[in-house]
């Protein structure tokens, strides 16, 4: 069965005015895919395709105006929002604006084991404790504050921070993005095997075409909240179809040889 | 597995304490720091420490110079005033008045205000412009204006006064509170609360509160400065604290009429007040960049 099942899903983002009548600013989707447990899903796009828009529909920050959303067979809407809470976690693209500089980083990680276990004090510290160890931190690390750290260990806490519920699902958008190459390999490294050890499923957004072919196992095009081709990664990067995706690969393609030569 | 420890020297201070390290690095903030506690002591304890009854009137002893007068006496610390009553002893009773009132305003005006200013911040639409601007007509009229219309209305009086400077103080801090949260509500980690399956009232008390300090502490500040002020001059005008009483600014007026024979019934309360005045701004200003620094480095 598959984990995540998406039918077309679509989102109209409006600008309401006492004035005027309703403006439609954007239109998402329809989008459908699905996808099974320990695959990787990633979502390609240029800036404002609505990659973001999407992510925030799955972990339900929007509603959508169409389609649904199953996980595991269930459709998931607003009466079960806690389920995805617990099994549904997101990274943010920017790490450093999604930590809170006011609170060290073991009552950040407290607060989604407060809101949505039933652990006591003792055994939510040492949840805390194993995860930091598990993403490759120290127990120290939870008197820290946002600002002690390097970009990459904020990286390790916004990973831990969603891996703590023992989620079923992780919704990264652009989460390599800000991070410099070696800390950026180190990172997903870490991601594919946590992923291999828990058997996440993984929904993966960004722009870089040689992290996306290294670590996905189906892709999604988008451009304009549209979806412009879709499938396994190898299909696409082999045989692209759209001529859109054929500019994308054949330029990801030039980067490469580049490199190589 | 156990872990083992590392760094067993190495021990991991409170917020409370970050902010204690930063503040200390600045030692004029330290010496305000001080005055102030001096006076939050003399503003506590002054039946303890004041040597007479504020009220109290010796016929033998009027209008005696301070000690350090050729002609002073030790028994008058800073001598005595027309009235012929101990100015040390109102002195100390006058800083319960003035600068306890006006941390009672701040704290009540702080309350308010930012309950108010949470309301608005939290919720959406005109229920939020409602809340937001209905104290706002009260900031057009300077507080002494509002301060006359009151005791117009209810007479003169203290407890009158203090209804009209705590009423001016509010609209401050509901503007202040709801920028404040407005700004933070459109950060991501305030998003990612949200995932956490946070409510409103969780988000405001756990991921907003923190982060408040610094801008509570500047509002506070102003509002301690500008409420003595207030106090003090509406006694001055005869409009708040009356005659007997040993406020500050009722304390100048009485001294006004005999400032060139007893230049001193003028100058202690005024110093006393210029000296409270500066430490709490001393603090205030200290206290705020050490907590901005305490989230630098």
């Amino acid at each position: 069965m598959d984990l995540i099942e998406v039918e077309d899903l679509t989102f109209q983002n409006t600008i309401k005015s006492m004035w005027s009548k309703k403006k439609i600013t954007f239109d998402l989707g329809p989008v459908s895919f699905n996808f099974k447990a320990g695959e990787t899903l990633a979502i390609v796009g240029n800036n404002g395709s609505g990659k973001s828009l999407l992510a925030k529909l799955l972990v339900g920050l929007e509603t959508p105006k169409s389609g649904k959303i199953f996980m595991n067979g269930v459709e998931l809407n607003k009466s079960n929002i806690n389920v995805r809470c617990l099994d549904i976690r997101m990274i943010f693209q920017n790490t450093n604006e999604s930590l809170n500089p006011g609170l060290t980083l073991g009552t950040i990680l407290e607060e989604p084991l407060r809101l949505n276990t039933k652990l006591n004090a003792q055994e939510r510290i040492s949840l805390i404790e194993h995860t930091l160890r598990q993403v490759g931190l120290m127990t120290e690390h939870r008197f820290f504050y946002r600002h002690m750290l390097s970009d990459g260990q904020r990286q390790r806490i916004a990973l831990a921070r969603a891996l703590i519920l023992n989620p079923k699902v992780i919704v990264a958008d652009e989460p390599f993005a800000a991070l410099d190459p070696s800390v950026r390999s180190q990172a997903v490294n870490l991601l594919m095997k946590l992923q291999r050890d828990l058997g996440l499923g993984f929904i993966f957004i960004s722009q870089n075409l040689g992290i996306v072919r290294h670590i996905s196992d189906k892709v999604i095009i988008m451009k304009d909240g549209k979806v412009i081709e879709s499938g396994k990664t190898d299909v696409i990067f082999n045989w692209p179809k759209d001529e859109y995706t054929k500019k994308l690969v054949d330029s990801h393609q030039a980067l490469v040889n580049r490199q190589n030569n | 597995m156990p872990q083992p420890s590392l760094y067993q020297e190495e021990h991991h201070p409170s917020p409370l304490q970050y902010t204690w390290m930063e503040f200390k690095k600045n030692h004029i903030a330290v010496a305000g720091f001080f005055c102030f506690t001096f006076f939050l002591i003399i503003t506590i304890f002054c039946p303890l420490l004041a040597p007479f009854d504020p009220n109290m009137q010796q016929i033998g002893d009027l209008l005696i110079p301070p000690s350090w007068y050729p002609n002073g006496g030790i028994s008058h610390l800073f001598g005595t005033d027309a009235l012929g009553r101990d100015l040390l002893s109102r002195i100390i009773y006058g800083c319960r008045m003035t600068f306890g009132i006006s941390i009672l305003l701040v704290i009540v005006a702080m309350l308010l205000g930012v309950g108010l200013g949470a309301l608005a911040g939290m919720s959406k639409g005109f229920r939020s412009s409602f809340i937001n601007h209905t104290l706002d007509s009260i900031q057009a009229i300077p507080t002494l204006l509002i301060a006359i219309i009151i005791i117009a209305i209810l007479g003169p009086g203290l407890v009158n006064s203090m209804w009209a400077i705590a009423l001016s103080l509010i609209p401050q801090f509901v503007h202040q509170t709801r920028d404040f949260i407005r700004r933070e509500l459109s950060k991501e980690y305030i998003m990612a609360a949200k995932l956490d399956g946070a409510s409103k009232r969780h988000i405001f008390i756990h991921s907003i509160l923190p982060n408040m300090g610094e801008m509570l502490v500047v509002q506070a500040t102003l509002a301690l400065s500008v409420s003595i002020l207030d106090i003090s001059a509406l006694g001055f005008l005869k409009l708040g604290a009356q005659a007997p009483s040993s406020e500050l600014g009722a304390m100048l007026l009485e001294g006004i009429e005999v400032a060139y024979i007893a230049p001193w019934t003028i100058a202690v309360p005024g110093g006393a007040l210029f000296v409270m005045i500066i430490s709490i701004n001393l603090v205030g200003d200290g206290l705020r960049s050490a907590l901005r620094n305490r989230l630098l480095h």
